[in-house]
């Protein structure tokens, strides 16, 4: 039969009952609405919580010693893995990180093929975040009806590059692949049909009494809270503060192409809630023009620049020299020049930079990721505290934290 | 009852079937698996896909449960770290005989892409694993596919079999 | 005996670098260029001692003193409204000069721009917390901590944050190898099981190319399985989710009657 293992009893250096009536709950890190695996400490005064102590690192897999031993093109599948709900904008942080260092100029067909990319990923990530966190609060239904459209999204995104969830469809330099045939009719499709079941999301939600008692008032982050704990995305304009990387600081096309930037000024998680579903809409319309805009682009989907990114796969083939090039770059890799950047970018969770120092090596000499559910995860420790307990689940779930980036 | 005792009640219209106990019971287990919700990393995102509207877990019977001790398989979908280990083995010491595990994609198998300090080499170093499942992330087919493997390999054990010493227990 | 390795640095190197190769560099403009930075960079110069200034990439690069943390920040929080710190980390200097250098990496969201404040300590050295100004530093000054072993000192919690508290050594130093070293290796199992089962669970297999046919614990050949520990042989195994007879009461996949969509419904 079975042996015991030698594992002590988890708990033994925390005391769970004490003189004043205080309880102490271990929340994590195998829980349902913990949305991966953070673990939560809280001290409990009937159902009030009165100090939180978020613990994480579960997940941490050391990707930041991985980018040390590995070349800069080698490094980009692993960003995949960081924000896995919405891969592409991690290989696009990453991307231009390195050619902000590189400084390279993109073709414009590639940017156009990357700006649908990135706003369809944030339409995949925000239906994503509004099932877990509806299911988390007890709306069932709409887990179901998310999830089917987000299918329809995956869909589109594995006829581009053939992955479901970890996509690696930006590269540096560029995109590997010019759209598929009839991708821009399917895409247009799907954003058509868009914004009927977003109103049907509000139609079950909005004026839902279960959904307004949980949401309203709960988990108020204030500015000066916002500004103090590093907010970012999401967070930061549920407080009220309008800052999008996209708007302030464009990237790619942002410039070009007319959005707003929906702010929330209840503070509150119904507020963020009526953001994330307005962000979906602006995405549409951003898609839209998008759409317009590639048509009227060269068929370049690579950067020139033969020292840093190989040449296209027709010339390696028929050129001596495009061979050598490629042949060097894959195998030892690029040497960017010696210096540092940090380039940040508006994924849907909020900031995702790219710290990246590098020494002129194949490797970079340090590359910090800066990911924004890590600094929103230790908001909480402010953020519970006064709350009931029932509702630390839907406060983590309104937060849309994901593992993969705290821990890295 | 003796056999014609059946053909002449079945003959008369009373619905008799003839099986022995221990299908009837590996039936019953194979087709109401209740798997944990234990997602760690990307192939979690997965595994709710499987659960949810397009491919539909439930028509397998299997309901996911957020408890070790209401559960029958661990779905150990993600990368498995050196911090969370020991929780893995707590989880699995504390699911109720008869139980199974499904190791999901190339991390849980063998620490697939994250060959670094921070990330155990392969599930089974802790936990004795029925099923290996390839993939970074696997399909939902895929778990569909192993799941209905899983149940393949109930049928074929006895109910009332003495727990074989497993490499890890 | 033992191949000699490098102590210092045990991180991957190339196999081959070109004798005459001179690696170029990222421009560094002068502060002038910038007026909101031009600015920015006098009022500092005049409340503190600055070493170094310039602008990489369009974001202005400052060293200070390693003394002045905590009033640096708190006179770019206070007057220079530089309201975000995003990002606080160390580099691994340990073998060329034995030093960390820290960066701030700052962000004001009126003035629209970015700004990185930097600094060297030597390896025992102890810095100050800045997370009394911002406290989103909190968890960034421990997980420095934990990565690299810088300590700080004012923190209310100074404890590891990614790794187990039981860790040993500091992952992201240069000495410290990707694949852990012989603590790392054995944690889970030691913890788990205990030491004597280091023999019956065998090293970690870091060989992602390692193919052994005859070890049927850890390897099989599809079509050919054969259970754990017995020898593999040649017969084909049938693969299938289901017996070939099919199973009581559940019905079994008939293609033919199924209906593929052209079109979302």
């Amino acid at each position: 039969m079975q042996k015991v293992n030698r594992l002590q009893p988890f708990f033994e250096n925390l005391v769970f009952e004490r003189d004043d009536d205080r309880m102490i709950i271990n929340f994590g890190p195998q829980h349902p609405s913990s949305h991966g695996q953070l673990r939560l400490i809280l001290e409990l005064d009937g159902e009030l919580v009165t100090k939180a102590t978020p613990d994480v690192g579960y997940l941490h897999r050391g990707m930041e010693k991985m980018a040390e031993n590995m070349i800069y093109n080698e490094f980009l599948p692993t960003t995949d893995r960081m924000d896995y709900i919405a891969a592409t904008s991690n290989n696009y942080g990453f991307a231009h990180a390195v050619e902000t260092l590189l400084d390279l100029e993109i073709p414009r067909r590639a940017q156009t093929i990357r700006m649908m990319l990135l706003e369809l990923n944030r339409i995949i990530s925000h239906l994503f975040w509004l099932a877990t966190h509806a299911l988390d609060v007890g709306a069932m239904t709409i887990f179901l009806y998310a999830f089917r459209e987000r299918e329809y999204a995956m869909d589109l995104m594995e006829d581009y590059c053939g992955a479901r969830l970890t996509h690696s469809s930006v590269r540096i330099g560029g995109v590997p692949l010019d759209l598929p045939e009839n991708w821009i009719t399917k895409l247009s499709k799907f954003i058509d049909k868009l914004p009927s079941d977003i109103a049907d999301y509000e139609g079950l939600l909005d004026q839902n009494r279960i959904w307004k008692m949980r949401l309203e008032g709960v988990g108020v982050i204030t500015p000066e809270m916002a500004q103090s704990w590093g907010c970012s995305g999401p967070s930061l304009r549920g407080s009220g503060i309008e800052w999008d990387i996209r708007k302030e600081e464009p990237y790619e096309l942002y410039d070009e192409v007319d959005f707003d930037v929906p702010v929330s000024t209840t503070f509150d998680s119904y507020g963020r809630y009526k953001l994330h579903m307005e962000e979906m809409r602006q995405s549409i319309r951003i898609i839209r023009q998008v759409i317009a805009m590639y048509y009227k682009t060269e068929p370049a989907i690579m950067a020139h620049s033969p020292e840093y990114i190989s040449a296209p796969k027709e010339d390696i083939m028929t050129q001596n020299y495009s061979l050598m090039q490629h042949f060097v770059l894959v195998t030892q890799g690029m040497r960017p020049p010696v210096g540092e950047v940090y380039v940040p970018t508006e994924s849907p969770k909020g900031e995702l930079g790219f710290y990246i120092n590098s020494q002129g090596g194949a490797y970079p000499y340090r590359l910090k990721l800066r990911a924004p559910s890590f600094w929103h995860t230790s908001l909480l420790q402010e953020l519970l505290p006064g709350q009931y307990l029932a509702d630390v689940v839907t406060i983590i779930g309104n937060l849309n934290i994901v593992f993969g980036e705290i821990d890295r | 009852m003796a056999q014609h005792k059946i053909n002449y009640l079945s003959e008369a219209g009373l619905p008799v079937a003839l099986t022995t106990v221990d299908k009837l019971v590996q039936w019953g287990r194979s087709n109401s698996l209740w798997p944990m919700t234990y997602g760690l990393a990307c192939c979690a995102i997965e595994m709710m896909a499987t659960g949810a509207s397009r491919y539909d877990f439930d028509r397998f019977g299997t309901i996911f449960r957020a408890s070790p001790r209401q559960s029958d398989v661990l779905i150990i979908a993600g990368t498995l770290t050196k911090k969370h280990s020991p929780f893995m083995r707590r989880l699995y010491d504390q699911m109720t005989e008869p139980k199974w595990v499904i190791s999901m994609g190339s991390c849980a198998n063998t620490g697939g892409m994250f060959n670094t300090y921070a990330t155990v080499q392969g599930a089974d170093r802790i936990i004795p694993v029925d099923i290996y499942l390839p993939g970074c992330a696997p399909r939902p087919e895929t778990l569909q596919y192993a799941l209905m493997l899983l149940q393949k390999k109930i049928r074929k054990e006895s109910a009332s079999r003495k727990l074989k010493p497993k490499r890890l227990v | 005996m033992r191949k000699y390795t490098d102590k210092k640095n045990v991180q991957k190197k190339p196999y081959h670098t070109d004798r005459f190769w001179v690696a170029p560099q990222v421009s560094k403009e002068d502060v002038s260029s910038d007026e909101v930075f031009a600015s920015d960079l006098k009022e500092l110069q005049e409340n503190f001692n600055i070493k170094d200034a310039y602008i990489q990439r369009g974001q202005l690069v400052v060293y200070i003193n390693p003394g002045e943390n905590v009033e640096v920040l708190a006179f770019l929080k206070e007057k220079l409204k530089y309201n975000f710190l995003n990002e606080l980390s160390a580099i691994d200097w340990l073998e060329k000069s034995g030093e960390f250098e820290i960066f701030y990496q700052m962000l004001s969201t009126s003035k629209k721009k970015r700004l990185r404040i930097k600094f060297f300590i030597k390896e025992k050295d102890e810095i100050r917390t800045v997370s009394k100004l911002y406290n989103s530093a909190d968890w960034a000054e421990r997980e420095m901590y934990d990565m690299f072993g810088v300590i700080i000192t004012g923190h209310y919690y100074m404890k590891r944050i990614l790794m187990p508290e039981d860790w040993y050594g500091h992952p992201l130093r240069k000495t410290y190898p990707l694949h852990g070293d012989e603590e790392a290796s054995w944690y889970e199992i030691d913890k788990i099981f205990g030491k004597e089962y280091r023999d019956i669970i065998g090293p970690e297999n870091r060989d992602s190319s390692r193919v052994d046919e005859s070890d049927t614990y850890n390897f099989s050949r599809i079509h050919h399985e054969v259970p754990f520990g017995e020898k593999p042989s040649k017969e084909v195994t049938f693969t299938d989710y289901q017996e070939e007879g099919g199973v009581f009461l559940i019905k079994s996949l008939k293609k033919a009657d199924s209906k593929i969509l052209e079109e979302r419904p």
